[in-house]
């Protein structure tokens, strides 16, 4: 583990011993287990990663018929390039994402500047199929490649008082025609409450349908939360910051009355401009049921036992 | 007296010409008018909608519809400007064309996106004011589409101009169903209203220089202009 670390974690040996990050691990572990009311997360988080990671594999994984590639990779909300959803597969062109960085900071033991590489070779890449709910009511099955959020989380060691995690979205309008065009306030921001980030259906993304991002999917990494609405899977990250206020996320600056924070997938809390009830799965013809928190019910409900989701939407 | 019944023969064939033009120039302009319909007929039988080709069938007859009504209201400020009072002709026709899109952008939302669910359909409209905004847009237009024919025109009398300047607050409706139906405030919907708040401006500005000149109002020289109902 030690080795690991520090190469992740790019510090000299001697300034970090193992017993002391196991120690604030634990700690954390315990803030962040506190938080979760239910059981199946809770366990996990207890086992710590390692055999309970085996067991996750393929988490909630889906037997659908996956969406086309060619759907997944055109059709696209992505206002960093522009407004229409074929502009980022047509105007991504000049997007440069290697080399690429996230920088980690705020109440984090291991704050730091990591290289791409460094973060993904931390871990064994697996596939999850999720389907994915658009807050405009359609829906993919997409067959993500990547590894969970917490497993990252886990190795940079958050301090007890942070409560969310905030990610940012790459800011770069000499290669973004849509930051030009200051479509919306950029950069990109979104976040979740710590026991969401920690959530092993959480994930971290590097590819779709095994081979590696496309621009216009959030190329080189972007994070995918499918029991939310998409615009809560933020694309092309190079921040992420723990913090203990609950972060402004981008469509709630812009729209507060439409997007929340939150942002579950809900049929029974409309979008004022139209009903969430149902949804087009994208390559079919007739609209079908919106499912609670999109299907993930069994794993995530228990987050949010007791909160007013009309409310809190 | 041979040469006044050879006159009176070619005013006669004069006419008939001409009328068979108008005839032709109608046809014409439905032909214009439907061929954006027509392509996107073509595309949907390729499968040239995109990912998403019921969106993009909404997407589309919208445009076109909000793209008639403005040519509908551009009629009779051009004409003054430009003095081609034949432009009239073709308003009827353009505002009939608004309302064939505004018609199939309905109908393929009711139709192919709800499926028909009419009870979703009810709470659109009833509960959602973009959706509430847009088809009392398509109500009206419904309305002056009726009443658009030479009859209705001789049935109503002074009250048809009354009735068919709801045109207006219909360009109003369209206008902020366009803009609000946008995640951001886009240029697009923004440049078709504009358009309309100066073609609503120009006729205020005839309005009021007519009035300084005491000349007549619009509504008092009757109903259409007789060169319409030709």
């Amino acid at each position: 583990m030690p080795s690991i670390l520090n190469r992740l974690l790019k510090v000299p040996e001697d300034e970090v011993t193992p017993e002391e990050l196991y120690l604030s691990r634990r700690t954390f572990m315990r803030a962040a287990a506190s938080l979760v009311v239910g059981t199946a997360a809770a366990a996990a988080l207890g086992q710590g990663a390692g055999a309970a990671d085996d067991e996750l594999r393929g988490l909630g994984d889906t037997d659908e018929r996956w969406t086309d590639y060619e759907a997944i990779t055109t059709y696209n909300n992505f206002y960093e390039f522009g407004y229409d959803k074929s502009d980022p597969s047509r105007l991504s062109g000049d997007f440069v994402t290697d080399p690429w960085s996230v920088t980690v900071g705020g109440l984090v033991e291991n704050p730091g500047t990591y290289s791409l590489e460094e973060i993904v070779s931390q871990f064994e890449i697996e596939r999850r199929v999720y389907r994915l709910r658009c807050v405009e009511a359609w829906s993919m099955v997409i067959p993500w490649n990547g590894f969970m959020l917490r497993d990252l989380i886990e190795l940079l060691v958050p301090k007890p008082e942070a409560r969310y995690v905030r990610f940012e979205a790459v800011f770069r309008p000499e290669q973004m025609p849509g930051q030009r065009r200051e479509l919306l306030p950029f950069p990109y921001v979104e976040g979740l409450r710590m026991d969401e980030a920690m959530n092993p259906l959480t994930f971290m993304a590097t590819g779709i349908y095994d081979k590696p991002l496309k621009n216009a999917n959030g190329a080189p990494i972007r994070l995918v939360v499918p029991w939310k609405y998409g615009f809560k899977s933020i694309k092309s990250i190079v921040k992420i910051d723990f913090v203990a206020e609950q972060p402004r996320n981008t469509w709630n600056v812009v729209a507060p009355h439409e997007y929340g924070f939150y942002a579950n997938v809900n049929p029974n809390v409309d979008h004022p401009r139209w009903s969430q009830r149902t949804e087009r799965r994208i390559g079919e013809f007739r609209r079908r049921e919106t499912l609670m928190f999109n299907g993930y019910g069994e794993l995530v409900a228990h987050m949010y036992e007791g909160m007013d989701l009309v409310r809190n939407f | 007296m041979p040469a006044v019944a050879a006159a009176a023969r070619a005013g006669e064939r004069d006419r008939e010409v001409r009328k068979r033009w108008r005839r032709a120039s109608h046809l014409a302009l439905w032909a214009l008018s439907l061929t954006p319909a027509a392509v996107t007929l073509v595309d949907a039988f390729t499968g040239r909608l995109g990912v998403n080709p019921i969106e993009t069938l909404t997407d589309r007859t919208g445009w076109w519809a909000i793209f008639h009504l403005l040519l509908t209201l551009a009629v009779t400020p051009l004409r003054r400007i430009t003095g081609w009072h034949w432009l009239v002709r073709y308003r009827r026709q353009l505002g009939l064309g608004a309302f064939v899109y505004a018609s199939l952008h309905l109908g393929v939302y009711a139709f192919l996106d709800l499926g028909l669910d009419l009870s979703h359909l009810v709470e659109d409209v009833l509960e959602r004011p973009f959706m509430t905004i847009g088809f009392t847009a398509w109500l009206i237009l419904l309305a002056l589409a009726v009443t658009s024919t030479d009859g209705w025109i001789r049935r109503l009398g002074r009250r048809w101009a009354a009735l068919h300047r709801l045109v207006y607050p219909a360009a109003g409706l369209v206008s902020l169903h366009f803009v609000w139906g946008q995640k951001t405030l886009q240029a697009e919907p923004l440049v078709f209203t504009g358009a309309f708040a100066l073609l609503l401006g120009a006729r205020v500005v005839f309005a009021l220089r007519r009035r300084a000149r005491g000349g007549p109002e619009p509504g008092r020289r009757g109903t259409a202009p007789l060169s319409e109902r030709a």
